[in-house]
């Protein structure tokens, strides 16, 4: 041997489509018998969903009833309320998008397109035009996001922060109905306006709660521990409906008759005391995952119990738990879908409505299709969000 | 190096200390004064309580009986006391323990801009410097998973030293470290120790102990079997233990 060492540069194979196909889908007999069937099988259910959708599907019952599904009875002469929330949370997103998400090409026109393909959507050519409007600002803020960020990135969650009060206050109005913005009864809430309200507050609220619960059943003192395992068992052992059929029929026999809490309220309330359960099992096992030394040298620097949890094992137990948190923010979206045995009228609830008009009856499959596709469409939304954030934090742990 | 013994005032004084873990009786006794300025270290076999007792100094583990005091202020069940001494007290871990979700620069300003309330500007500079001293200014901005174990065992030694304690306590430093990054590891110890640190060092480090320590523990089952400089130790040691435990490791 020489002293001279080579350094190698590492093998290189030329790719060739039949190489790739022979080692991928033909590789035995075996594994081609697999290949044609799988294709075969795909082949046919495709072809059928084709063209179900494409001849046979009469949209009619969806096309006439966009607007309950998308907003429920809420007055049209004031819809212009609901849009310009649609345009903040257009532009919200594109800036977002453009600041923090904007990784893959493919995925960004996505989601840039998305508005002006629902622009496609039939539907009123007043609808169609705002429609466009709230694509045009979501690239806008796209661009923004992108070639602006150092001065945006705080504005933006300051923003998002805001958002849901204001949207609260936009949805629901406060002054009488000859002032600007007229009080909008929840009754006439629905539809998927309703399903995200009520989500984004159980999402967002059941978030601290979780996180002192968890804290509180871990504490030293007896009984902030109890309390904490008390409620959470309690609760992780009931099912959701029963909560909340408890908020709607129980809750005003036990309050005092002259207060009467509202009863979409009443569902969120029911809704964000149940994930909050969930929640707080999930924090406890991201809290529980960071190794003891951790604390240890947090308190031998002289950090006070809470900085320790704040700045060191909380920041750690969150990365542990991402991936949960990312189900179980999925999870509680389509589980808002309960709230129509209550009596709401979410999107599941407007759909049965609809279902009953006499001009669709029958049109279950188009109906049940197209929620099927919001659901599906906004969950995968979250579900690549998700991913995007656990990617970014997932290369210093890797480089960890 | 001059040490300012002050009999009467030691930097750390431990009167007649026992702890218990459950029934198990880990401490048994310890009855010692460390000076300003000294270095001091202590071996033993596992599982003889050193461990235990450098713990109690900062009150990671808590004492039962007897009375310690540290700079002057006796650890009890108050919080801000406990605090206080901890302020004042750096340690270095075994194992580390850098907080891998910060960089290494994050590491060391964490604590003396929220205990501290230092500018970060000025925590910063600081914090650089103090990685200039133990060698790895140039790793500032990497987290700690991508530097070696002698690498992060000094960062979390620039992370002790940066809340600029009167005391320094070491619980067995170089044990996790592959034998090649002992050395980088004790030559900033030994630096340390010259500048005039009052330091609590567990350590089977016996170079070390020759090189710096002013004083010598030996433990065993939770109590101190012989104590003296390490000439004494090493060249006449008085206890059948002592004798036997250092020529096990000696040997080595």
């Amino acid at each position: 041997m020489s002293t001279n060492q080579t350094i190698l540069p590492p093998p290189f194979e030329r790719f060739s489509v039949l190489k790739w196909l022979r080692d991928n889908l033909f590789q035995n007999w075996f594994s081609g018998v697999v290949t044609v069937v799988s294709l075969y099988v795909i082949f046919v259910t495709g072809r059928g969903i084709l063209v179900w959708t494409l001849t046979q599907a009469k949209w009619q019952v969806i096309t006439a009833n966009i607007q309950l599904l998308m907003v429920g009875q809420y007055p049209s002469t004031q819809l212009w309320r609901i849009w310009i929330l649609v345009g903040i949370l257009g532009l919200l997103a594109g800036l977002s998008w453009g600041l923090w998400i904007n990784q893959r090409p493919v995925a960004t026109i996505l989601m840039l397109l998305g508005p002006f393909l629902l622009v496609l959507f039939p539907g009123s050519t007043q609808a169609r035009l705002q429609m466009a409007v709230v694509g045009v600002i979501t690239v806008v803020g796209y661009l923004l996001g992108k070639f602006l960020p150092r001065f945006l990135k705080k504005p933006v969650i300051i923003a998002w922060a805001v958002y849901l009060p204001l949207a609260f206050i936009m949805v629901r109005g406060w002054s009488a109905d000859s002032g600007p913005m007229p009080v909008v009864d929840t009754d006439v809430w629905g539809g998927l306006m309703l399903t995200s309200l009520i989500a984004a507050v159980g999402i967002i609220l059941s978030y601290p709660l979780g996180v002192i619960l968890a804290v509180g059943r871990m504490s030293r003192y007896p009984l902030m521990r109890a309390v904490s395992i008390v409620y959470i068992e309690l609760i992780r052992s009931v099912p959701l409906i029963s909560v909340f059929f408890m908020a709607q029929t129980m809750l005003p026999l036990f309050l005092p008759s002259n207060i009467d809490i509202d009863r979409v309220v009443r569902a969120m309330i029911a809704f964000t005391l149940f994930s909050a359960a969930y929640m707080a099992e999930s924090v406890r096992g991201g809290l529980q995952a960071v190794p003891k030394g951790q604390h240890e040298a947090a308190a031998a620097l002289g950090l006070s119990n809470f900085d320790s949890l704040r700045l060191v094992v909380f920041p750690q137990a969150l990365k542990n738990i991402l991936p949960i948190l990312t189900a179980s923010v999925i999870g509680d979206f389509r589980d808002t879908s309960l709230v129509m045995i209550v009596g709401l009228l979410d999107l599941l609830g407007i759909a049965r409505v609809i279902l009953a008009q006499p001009a669709f009856l029958g049109r279950h499959i188009e109906v049940y299709s197209f929620l099927a596709a919001i659901y599906w469409l906004i969950s995968y939304i979250m579900s690549y969000i998700g991913q995007t954030i656990e990617a970014k934090v997932g290369l210093e742990s890797k480089l960890n | 190096m001059v040490i300012q013994s002050d009999p009467h005032n030691p930097m750390i004084r431990f009167v007649d200390v026992h702890k218990w873990y459950g029934q198990f009786h880990a401490l048994r006794g310890i009855t010692m004064d460390i000076q300003k300025g000294e270095t001091v270290v202590v071996f033993g076999p596992s599982g003889s309580g050193k461990s235990t007792f450098i713990r109690t100094i900062n009150r990671l583990e808590e004492h039962q009986r007897g009375q310690i005091i540290v700079d002057g202020i006796e650890l009890t069940h108050n919080v801000r006391n406990i605090e206080r001494v901890r302020t004042e007290t750096g340690m270095v871990f075994q194992s580390f323990n850098l907080f891998p979700h910060l960089t290494v620069l994050q590491n060391v300003v964490l604590a003396p801009t929220n205990v501290r309330k230092w500018k970060k500007k000025q925590a910063e500079e600081i914090a650089m410097q103090l990685l200039t001293r133990v060698g790895i200014p140039e790793q500032a901005n990497k987290f700690p998973g991508q530097l070696s174990g002698g690498q992060q065992q000094r960062v979390a030694i620039a992370r002790a030293l940066a809340m600029q304690p009167k005391i320094m306590l070491f619980d067995e430093p170089t044990s996790a470290l592959d034998p090649e990054m002992i050395k980088e590891v004790l030559d900033v110890m030994i630096g340390l120790a010259h500048s005039g640190m009052t330091m609590v060092v567990v350590t089977h480090e016996m170079g070390f102990a020759r090189a710096v320590a002013n004083r010598m523990y030996f433990f065993d089952q939770g109590t101190i079997i012989e104590e003296g400089t390490p000439e004494k130790i090493f060249n006449h040691p008085e206890s059948d233990r002592t004798k036997l435990f250092l020529s096990q490791i000696l040997e080595k």
